[in-house]
């Protein structure tokens, strides 16, 4: 499969520009990789859309507050300072005045009427979008630590990494997901698609985006939720529709069987990890940990953790707790041989 | 200088009697009942921790100041933010505020002690024992069974991450525990405070005549009798949970996540304003005496104040804008959110007008609280940014909101303790700090602050969450990151100063005299420091201004007042 | 050496700190119990087993006999405001046994749901809700009852006269709040969670 890099749309390197220190700031960042910086100013999806133009919309009235009272602040303390020409007198003392305080009574109010009608309209735009028929169902789990993603309607259970077709307006194919959580609270967040939303336990919530560019989007989780939350990483890949629906057929196969690699397969069925993991077409159907059956289609592991490696692999299997320390998959204590064993197995799972 | 033309009341005696053996200091510091003792010990016991929790930040700061670096392990960034969360909040930030208001607010109002002496006693040593109680957790956390931990669940302790089920050891349970205690505490002076103002004023001070700082206090009180009290509801109901099996907060059962948030928040939104109302008491008290003017809008000031205290007990669910409400109920807690910008507006148009038109001396307390009047002009413009519930489900949890409120807690808040210190020390103490020490820390510590915390709002607006021990490098955060973490540092400089001059004035500072700062407030009318008993005979008051109108005999103020 | 300028304001009055000092308790106090209604309602019905309110009965007895201990309590208050001592420690210990009786019967209710019903806290989320607010209360209640057996251990030693009728009045005004709370506690428990 190809991975593509993402792209940033014209309009949101405008933007980026309008907004100097923000872009001074994105530039600083994109000279030291490839452009996948989440930038919530770089949106891809109409929500997130929708969020960015309020956000401009807020910048300018809050900017326009700032620079009227940081400029009279500015003024008053240049002007009033105390000069040793003013002598040792007090200067005339005012009490108050009605009219004055009436004035920065009023317009504040007026402002934020204001702000409040603009901010309420993409409330009711964004969480109470109707849901179209094309419309894409994803089922979201948020585990300690790592995603598990549904799709009900095509019987595909993957994990981390998840495709969605892109949305365009001749060919609308938006994406709904609903979000569970099977211990703790966490928060799906990917901030060029959409705002983020919590999962939380026994609190179904919804979320939709619709992504109008193909390419891969990062995020991760948003919800402190215990020692590796800050490895519990989500790539989103947008996908073309030629591309979703070769992607969907790959992984609607069984496990693959591979009879070169049985060595490995009995390791993985005979020790813990089937407990814990589901090969479809195979004895494995734990479900504690992610479903493995087309582990090779994914870029990275362990909520990417890590790349997608042999060695990565067999560092992991050995040893969990190597990069990522708190995850809930214990070590093994296998010897190097089933290791090479159960890796050579692995990677067979395309 | 006006020092000779005051006349002050009663014999100038020693404020406290010889200090004998250190013993004898000793025990006369633990068995005091003194509003100005436990005042002065609140803000000692502040102090140390804000070096704690300060430490704590950078540690924070060294393992983020590169990506997948490791100079802590997971486990401890999350008891260090945990901790430094907790403390700044509970240990640091109402403690001081309650210390000032001890000192201040009997001194102010011509008492010569707090309502209930005793009881204030009290409240301290539960607050003092609360952070003690909080900071054994790092020996005590798993009992007997191990090594110990700090609580690492965020300030914020979301269920059902406390449950039993996903922190095991008694971590947790140390941090529910000592907050209540010291929960108590506070309950205790707020009741302590309230029944100060409303029954111990002298003759002549009607609540309208009562110093800003006084008002604010009474209002931030008020708020924490319904403030503190539900979170220390939630705490008992977490531990239900915990020892005895209860249910209040777990999904599996029935119970709901949702409700915790609520509950905290509850209590966490106007426990933001406990803290910055009294930030805004000391501006009140601040600003007019450097700028030479009375406060511009008493009354506009003081029904700001409370209807700030109102309209912030309905705003807390905009914390919750990602959990999933109702688009409607977004939208309500969007309008009240909104809302108190405008009375919390009032309040920085009527500084403004109190120095339009002064003589502003900048002296280093008004050079904080100029810091402040800027800095609280940002945050609360970012706060309005975020309380724009689309936006928010953007910003929530980024490092845009730890930028938002470091800006508050920090650039309000700290820079108007750092004030009041260098304002109230000469009376505590009778001895000035240092003008040139303080110079070099109020520009060291804007200057570290604005690199820090500026810099945060931008990583924040690039995706970057919080809560998190490291960060990938492909994300674009790194250098900004690093700037961060060297911002951090030129703060901790800047605070180390600080510490030193507190140290060094207390011996080497030039004698202060009863009213260094030509004020107007009755605390300025004692001898400096106040003897026990504060007034020889009890002040009488016709206006908001008494020094003014004693300095004034021809133009005093209860002329013009309305 | 003359103080601060005098212009005695004639009528200066200022409300007495204990009864200020316990209303803010009072407030305080508000608060948690409000939590914990909050909770019990938005729990009610939610169970998802065991055995659920309609095992409870209605204690009205006990209710009766709290809310008639508010009325003797001020009675109490008035005794003592017109210095009859003797008055004053019979409807003080009357207000004691009404106490005493209330606390029984919630021991004897609590009796019948562990052991007949085994309702405990652990049970679900009705038996987590029920014990901790109907529990929150009576410990309330264990607090009142403390001090008012302190008055009366003062009473019967003779310390007690008309000069502590303000103490006394403010120490009541708890007993009231205790009162008045369950009100609360009880419509919400017994009549609209049932
Ligand atoms: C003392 C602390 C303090 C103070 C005073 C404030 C003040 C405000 N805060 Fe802040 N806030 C915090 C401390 C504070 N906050 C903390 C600690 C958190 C995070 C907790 C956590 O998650 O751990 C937080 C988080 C937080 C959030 C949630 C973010 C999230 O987690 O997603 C929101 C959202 O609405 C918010 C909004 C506001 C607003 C609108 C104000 C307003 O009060 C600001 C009002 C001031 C002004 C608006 C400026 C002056 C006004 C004018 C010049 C008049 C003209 C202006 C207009 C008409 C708009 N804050
Ligand atoms: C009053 C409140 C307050 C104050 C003053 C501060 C002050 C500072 N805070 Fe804090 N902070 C919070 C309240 C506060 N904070 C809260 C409530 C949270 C949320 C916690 C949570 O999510 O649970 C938080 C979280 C928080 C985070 C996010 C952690 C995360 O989410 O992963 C960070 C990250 O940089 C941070 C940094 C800082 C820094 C650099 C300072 C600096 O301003 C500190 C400067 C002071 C000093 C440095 C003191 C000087 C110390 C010494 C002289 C001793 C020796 C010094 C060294 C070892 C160098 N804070
Ligand atoms: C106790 C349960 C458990 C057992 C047993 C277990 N795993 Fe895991 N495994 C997990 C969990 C949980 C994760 C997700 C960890 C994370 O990302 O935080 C995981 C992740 C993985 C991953 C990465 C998957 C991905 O898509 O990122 C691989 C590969 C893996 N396990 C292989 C194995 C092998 C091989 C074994 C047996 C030797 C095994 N596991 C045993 C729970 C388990
Ligand atoms: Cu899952 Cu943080
Ligand atoms: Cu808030």
């Amino acid at each position: 499969m190809r991975i593509m890099q993402p792209r940033r749309s014209p309009a949101s390197i405008r933007s980026l520009m309008t907004f100097s220190l923000l872009g001074a700031a994105a530039h600083l960042g994109m000279a030291e990789g490839p452009q996948s910086i989440p930038s919530t100013f770089a949106p891809a999806s109409t929500p997130a859309h929708e969020i960015y133009g309020l956000s401009l919309f807020v910048i300018l009235i809050t900017g326009s507050i700032f620079v009227s009272v940081a400029g009279l602040l500015t003024y008053v303390i240049i002007k009033y300072r105390f000069r040793e020409s003013d002598g040792q007198h007090e200067p005339a003392q005012v009490y108050g005045s009605v009219q004055v305080e009436l004035a920065w009574t009023v317009i504040p109010i007026l402002i934020v009427v204001v702000l409040f009608l603009t901010t309420a309209r993409i409330i009711f735009a964004v969480q109470d979008a109707p849901k179209p028929k094309s419309a894409l169902d994803v089922t979201v789990i948020g585990h300690q630590f790592w995603w598990e993603f549904r799709y009900p309607k095509l019987g595909i259970v993957t994990a981390n990494e998840l495709h969605i077709p892109v949305s365009t307006s001749q060919r609308p194919e938006p994406t709904y997901m609903r979000l569970l959580s099977s211990d703790v609270d966490h928060s799906f967040w990917v901030p060029q698609l959409a705002g983020k939303t919590d999962l939380i336990p026994n609190h179904p919530n919804d979320l939709w985006m619709d992504p109008r560019q193909p390419g891969l989007y990062l995020g991760q989780c948003a919800q402190f939720c215990g020692v590796e939350h800050a490895k519990m990483l989500l790539r989103v890949y947008v996908d073309t529709p030629e591309q979703f629906a070769a992607w969907v057929k790959d992984q609607q196969q069984p496990g693959a069987q591979d009879e070169k690699v049985a060595a490995g397969r009995h390791v993985f069925e005979t020790e813990a990890c089937m407990n814990c993991h589901t090969v479809s077409g195979t004895e494995a159907k734990g479900t504690f940990g992610p479903d493995l059956t087309h582990l090779m289609s994914r870029a990275t592991i362990a909520a990417g953790a890590a790349t997608n490696t042999p060695e990565n692999l067999r560092a992991w299997i050995k040893d969990p707790d190597d990069f990522k320390p708190g995850a809930l998959m214990p070590a093994m204590q296998l010897s190097d041989e089933q290791i090479d064993q159960l890796v050579a197995y692995l990677s067979t799972l395309h | 200088m006006a020092d000779q033309t005051l006349p002050i009341s009663g014999p100038l005696g020693e404020a406290y009697p010889s200090r004998g053996t250190w013993l004898e200091w000793l025990h006369s510091w633990v068995v005091t009942v003194d509003h100005k003792k436990l005042g002065i010990l609140y803000v000692v016991y502040a102090i140390f921790f804000l070096l704690v929790a300060g430490g704590e930040a950078m540690a924070i700061r060294i393992q983020l100041a590169f990506p997948h670096n490791h100079f802590v392990s997971p486990e401890v960034y999350n008891e260090l933010f945990t901790m430094h969360g907790t403390t700044m909040v509970f240990l640091v930030g109402m403690p001081i505020l309650f210390g000032f208001a001890n000192y201040l607010v009997p001194l102010m109002i011509g008492a010569r002690d707090m309502a209930f002496p005793r009881l204030n006693a009290f409240s301290f040593w539960l607050t003092a024992f609360g952070g003690l109680m909080l900071y054994f957790s790092i020996i005590g956390g798993f009992g007997l069974y191990g090594m110990g931990s700090a609580p690492d669940i965020g300030w914020f302790a979301y269920a059902p991450l406390t449950a039993k089920a996903f922190t095991p050891g008694h971590n947790t349970d140390y941090w529910a525990l000592a907050l209540i205690v010291s929960g108590f505490g506070t309950l205790g002076t707020a009741i302590n405070i309230i029944a100060t103002t409303l029954s111990m004023r002298c003759k002549g001070m009607t609540l309208m005549r009562m110093p800003l700082f006084v008002w604010l206090m009474l209002v931030v009180s008020a708020m924490t009798l319904v403030t503190i009290t539900p979170l220390t509801a939630a705490q008992v109901m977490l531990l239900i949970d915990r020892y005895l099996g209860g249910h209040f907060f777990d999904a599996q059962a029935g119970g709901s996540p949702i409700v915790w948030i609520h509950f905290f928040w509850i209590f966490g939104h106007p426990e933001v304003y406990i803290l910055v109302l009294p930030a805004f008491a000391i501006a009140n008290e601040v600003i007019p005496v450097f700028s030479r003017k009375a406060v511009f809008g008493y009354p506009a000031m003081v029904a700001a104040s409370v209807g700030i205290a109102f309209v912030s007990m309905t705003v807390w669910a905009h914390h919750m804008f990602t959990v999933g409400m109702t688009s409607v109920g977004n939208t309500f807690f969007v309008l009240s959110t909104m809302i108190v910008g405008i009375p919390t507006g009032i309040k920085i148009f009527n500084w403004l007008a109190t120095m339009w038109g002064g003589r502003i001396h900048f002296a280093t307390p008004m050079l904080f609280a100029t810091g402040f009047l800027f800095q609280f002009l940002i945050a609360g413009l970012t706060g309005i940014m975020l309380s724009v519930a689309p936006w928010d489900w953007q910003l929530h949890n980024s490092y845009f909101v730890i930028a938002h409120f470091h800006y508050v807690l920090v650039g309000a808040i700290v820079f108007n303790i750092f004030a009041a210190i260098y304002y109230w020390y000469p009376k505590a103490t009778g001895r000035m700090l240092s003008e040139t020490l303080g110079k070099w820390h109020f520009w060291l510590f804007l200057i570290g602050f604005h690199i820090t915390f500026d810099t945060m709002h931008f990583v924040g607006l690039l995706g970057m969450p919080r809560s998190i021990y490291t960060y990938e490098p492909d994300r674009g955060w790194n250098t900004l990151n690093l700037i961060i973490s060297i911002g951090g540092f030129i703060q901790a400089i800047a605070v180390l100063i600080f510490a030193w001059n507190l140290i060094h004035s207390y011996f080497r500072g030039k004698e202060a005299g009863n009213d260094p700062w030509d004020a107007w407030t009755l605390e300025w009318a004692t001898p400096s420091p106040p003897p026990a008993y504060n007034f020889a005979t009890d002040p009488v008051v016709r206006s908001r201004r008494p020094l003014w109108d004693l300095k004034h005999p021809k133009d005093p103020d209860w002329k013009y007042e309305r | 050496m003359s103080t601060i300028p005098i212009f005695a304001d004639e009528s200066w009055r200022l409300p007495s700190r204990g009864r200020v000092g316990m209303l803010s308790l009072i407030v305080g106090e508000s608060g948690i119990f409000t939590i914990f209604v909050v909770a019990y309602i938005y729990y009610i019905g939610r169970s998802t087993t065991g055995p659920t309110p309609r095992i409870l009965e209605v204690p009205i007895f006990n209710t009766v006999c709290l809310l008639s201990s508010s009325l003797t309590i001020w009675l109490a208050e008035r005794a003592i405001e017109h210095s009859f001592v003797r008055r004053f420690a019979a409807l003080w210990a009357l207000t004691m046994a009404l106490g005493i009786e209330f606390l029984a019967g919630t021991a004897i209710e609590w009796r019948t749901l562990i052991f007949e019903d085994h309702l405990t806290v652990r049970t679900n989320l009705f038996g987590t809700t029920f014990y901790s607010l109907v529990g929150l209360h009576a410990t309330h209640v264990i607090v009142g009852l403390i001090g008012l057996s302190l008055v009366m251990i003062f009473t019967l030693l003779g310390r007690v006269n008309r000069a502590h009728a303000e103490r006394i009045q403010v120490l009541a005004l708890y007993w009231h709040f205790v009162d008045a709370v369950w009100v609360v506690v009880f419509t919400v428990v017994y009549i609209v969670g049932r």
